[in-house]
């Protein structure tokens, strides 16, 4: 095939995975892509440098879950959090507002993927809802809160220095749900967040909606496993590490659940 | 012999001991947290003459919050607590009872205002903060934020907002305020037993309300422990914690069989032989609140009964998972749990990147004239169903406009800075006519008010001089007012004695 031809194919490639709701199952010139990305070295240079110099990069290319695409930063497909986040009440602090969006999308990925095996697991999807995403959050509180108390020291946090309050203080005081005049559910509670973010997920391909119990249920696809795997997981590490807050597993690699014994 | 350094540490520790270390502040604070959760109360009667709708000051908002409490406590159960609409209705017949005279609704309106404000709407956390001062180990003043709540909103499974009431909320209603659960249980049991021992059951009514509320706050309490559990197996340790706590809660409940169905058979032959009708209805009161109390340690029972098998399904459910294939990060334990630990201006940057990391991609759109058009023939989407907080606003009648110009303001202070000689009001009503025929009624205005001049106010503010009007019982010839023709001077204010002088004749 002529470079031109190997260009367009590539560029083609980057193309699908733009549209992450399109399967190379559903479709025989994507899946016949893909295929020549695993086979054709070359191909795949050429795929990824095509995706580079568009401001993406390649984070997997499988049957499952297609080309699966991540921004760079700085690139014009790069989703803000600023602009994620907006809200309409300004007396709100915004990096409170981040941070609770932030951690409702933690939250989502670690229902999601509650255990490190299943996030390695290629096969494994998870379920998620909006009452359980939550529920995981406000349980996770509620031990940091019997952990301070039981650190017998005055742990309220300084009225002069609302940046220092810790996360989970500000996530728990935020309401669960609120009615409204007109009995729908208020976007700025957790619940609200929650479906919002989850809603956001399912748009981008990352999740499925199965029904409407427990304020709408999910599952979880392939694209989202690789995403949070391939890149979220790891660079929100990194900053964690870079702020010295986590301590790494031990030798063998394996990194356990830590949580059993606070409780 | 004392080194000379010893003598000088001394007064530092006296210091520290008068502030107040150890237990004694540590009760300080816990007094304030106290004090601050009935705030929210005090409030309401405070900001009632404010009302625009009605003319509240009738109301005794206080009451009606701690009914509004009570109806809210007396309604929670295990799955749900009360609706709405239900608790304002409730509340009719009490608010009616404050004003027979009002409509019916002003009565609904001040229901739903007080219970607005007892979840605090509004406000996007829907509670409340007060700061309290605490001194720490080292000795150090700090001022630290109390959040608590009093009501709060949560979502039934069928997507039904209902509320319940916090701790905080019946600490107050109860009265006893940061106390152990059992031992307050316990405590209320006795004290009942005695009351009715003695015949006071008016008391005794009041006892066993009070040891009901414990019943569904320790009902509570043991709630969230299932829920934890039905959640994440994991996260709670069911090898020799939760089998002890379900022991121990079992035999707590049984005791409580025990006692309150003594009490019941107490009360009840109280019931019975009791000849003075007011108390025969009351010891009946009594008979159904302890009757209420036992039917929800029974339902506490048949829940503790059934966490065993809970437990067990959800370890089923919940299948242990075998070695992880590659290394990954857990990311309960590794990020989401230290990220809610980190300051919220820390927390920002681990989250930004991973919202970036698994929020995908963003495609910029391309407008093309062919999709314009079928986008503006699409019909209307449906609205969302996420909508924003639409706070009522509480409105203040806006200031009345100023009748007289700013023109006319200085004019009048021309005519009447009368430094040096007194002057009659009918002379400047004249030459206050000359200038604006409006200007008159000021001047008449303001003579009138330097009558009785607040000098005391004057000396406040810091004038130098203040207006002053004498009546020496001359009549006033005017054409449009009547009365004293006022004689009008200046006096000014000596500041150095703080004592008028100057004044005039």
């Amino acid at each position: 095939m002529s470079i031109t031809g190997d260009a367009e194919a590539a560029a083609r490639l980057v193309s699908f995975g733009m549209r992450p709701k399109q399967l190379p199952g559903r479709d025989v010139v994507y899946a016949e892509l893909v295929r020549r990305y695993g086979e054709d070295s070359a191909f795949k240079q050429l795929t990824n440098a095509v995706a580079s110099g568009l401001g993406l990069m390649v984070l997997d290319v499988s049957t499952q879950s297609g080309a699966v695409l991540a921004a760079t930063d700085e690139s014009v497909f790069e989703i803000k959090m600023d602009s994620y986040a907006r809200q309409s009440k300004i007396r709100e602090r915004r990096d409170t507002e981040k941070v609770l969006h932030g951690l409702v999308h933690l939250a989502s990925a670690a229902l999601g993927y509650p255990r490190p095996d299943d996030l390695a697991n290629d096969t494994y999807i998870g379920r998620v809802s909006v009452e359980q995403v939550d529920g995981v959050v406000r349980e996770a509180c509620r031990i940091l809160d019997e952990r301070a108390a039981k650190a017998e020291e005055n742990n309220d946090p300084l009225s002069g220095a609302p940046e220092l309050e810790q996360a989970w203080r500000a996530y728990a005081r935020r309401p669960a749900a609120a009615a409204t005049k007109d009995g729908r559910l208020a976007s700025d509670t957790t619940r609200g967040m929650v479906s919002r973010a989850l809603r956001f997920l399912a748009e981008q391909g990352f999740l499925v909606q199965v029904n409407a119990e427990q304020g709408g249920t999910y599952r979880t696809t392939p694209r989202y496993q690789v995403q949070v795997r391939e890149l979220a997981a790891d660079s929100a590490f990194e900053e964690l590490l870079a702020l010295n807050v986590v301590s790494v597993g031990d030798g063998a690699g394996t990194l356990r659940p830590s949580i059993s014994d606070t409780l | 012999m004392r080194a000379p350094g010893d003598r000088l540490a001394w007064p530092a520790v006296r210091d520290t001991e008068l502030i107040g270390g150890g237990l004694a502040d540590e009760g300080l604070a816990r007094r304030l947290k106290a004090l601050a959760c009935t705030a929210p109360l005090h409030d309401l009667d405070a900001r009632k003459a404010k009302l625009d709708w009605a003319e509240a000051t009738v109301y005794q908002m206080a009451e009606i919050a701690l009914h509004t409490i009570d109806q809210v406590a007396i309604a929670m159960d295990f799955d749900t607590g009360a609706d709405h609409h239900e608790v304002v209705r409730r509340l009719q017949p009490f608010i009616a009872a404050q004003a027979p005279g009002r409509k019916a609704d002003e009565h609904v309106r001040v229901g739903r205002w007080v219970l607005d404000n007892l979840i605090n709407v509004g406000t996007a956390d829907r509670g409340f903060r007060r700061v309290y001062g605490h001194v720490d180990a080292n000795g150090v003043y700090q001022r630290r934020a109390f959040d608590f709540k009093l009501l709060i909103e949560l979502a039934a499974p069928d997507g039904e907002v209902y509320l319940r009431a916090t701790d905080e909320a019946i600490n107050v209603l109860v009265g006893a305020l940061d106390t152990d659960v059992e031992s307050a249980h316990i405590a209320a049991e006795v004290k009942l037993e005695n009351l009715i021992n003695r015949g006071r059951l008016a008391d005794a009514k009041l006892a066993a309300e009070q040891a009901r509320y414990r019943t569904v706050q320790y009902g509570e309490t043991l709630r969230a422990k299932l829920d934890a559990t039905r959640r994440d197996v994991r996260a709670v340790d069911w090898d020799t914690e939760m089998p002890e706590m379900l022991d121990s809660a079992l035999s707590h409940i049984e005791s409580r069989f025990r006692a309150e169905n003594a009490i019941l058979k107490n009360i009840t032959i109280a019931r019975d032989e009791a000849e003075d009708v007011d108390r025969k209805r009351r010891a009946a009161e009594l008979v159904d609140i302890v009757g209420d109390c036992i039917s929800r340690h029974t339902q506490l029972q048949s829940r503790l009964q059934a966490a065993g098998a809970t437990f067990r399904a959800e370890q089923d459910r919940q299948q242990f998972s075998g070695p992880p294939q590659r290394a990954t990060i857990d990311l309960f334990g590794q990020l989401l749990v230290p990220t809610l630990e980190l300051p919220i201006a820390d927390a920002v940057k681990p989250v930004e990147r991973f919202f970036q990391g698994s929020s995908g991609l963003t495609i910029p759109a391309v407008p093309s004239l062919s999709a314009l058009v079928s986008l503006l023939l699409r019909p209307a989407p449906e609205r969302d169903k996420l909508v924003g907080e639409v706070p009522e606003p509480e409105l203040v009648p806006p200031e009345t406009l100023d009748y007289y110009s700013d023109e006319q303001w200085r004019h009048a202070d021309e005519l009447l800075d009368l430094p040096e000689v007194p002057r009659r009001l009918s002379g400047l009503l004249a030459e206050a006519r000359e200038i604006d025929p409006q200007l008159a009624r000021l001047v008449a205005l303001r003579a009138l008010h330097s009558y009785s001049p607040e000098v005391a106010a004057a000396v406040r503010q810091g004038d130098d001089r203040a207006l002053i009007a004498i009546d020496d019982g001359t009549l006033l010839d005017d054409v449009e007012f009547g009365g004293a023709d006022l004689l009008l001077a200046s006096a000014f204010i000596d500041r150095s004695e703080l004592e008028i002088s100057g004044e005039p004749s």
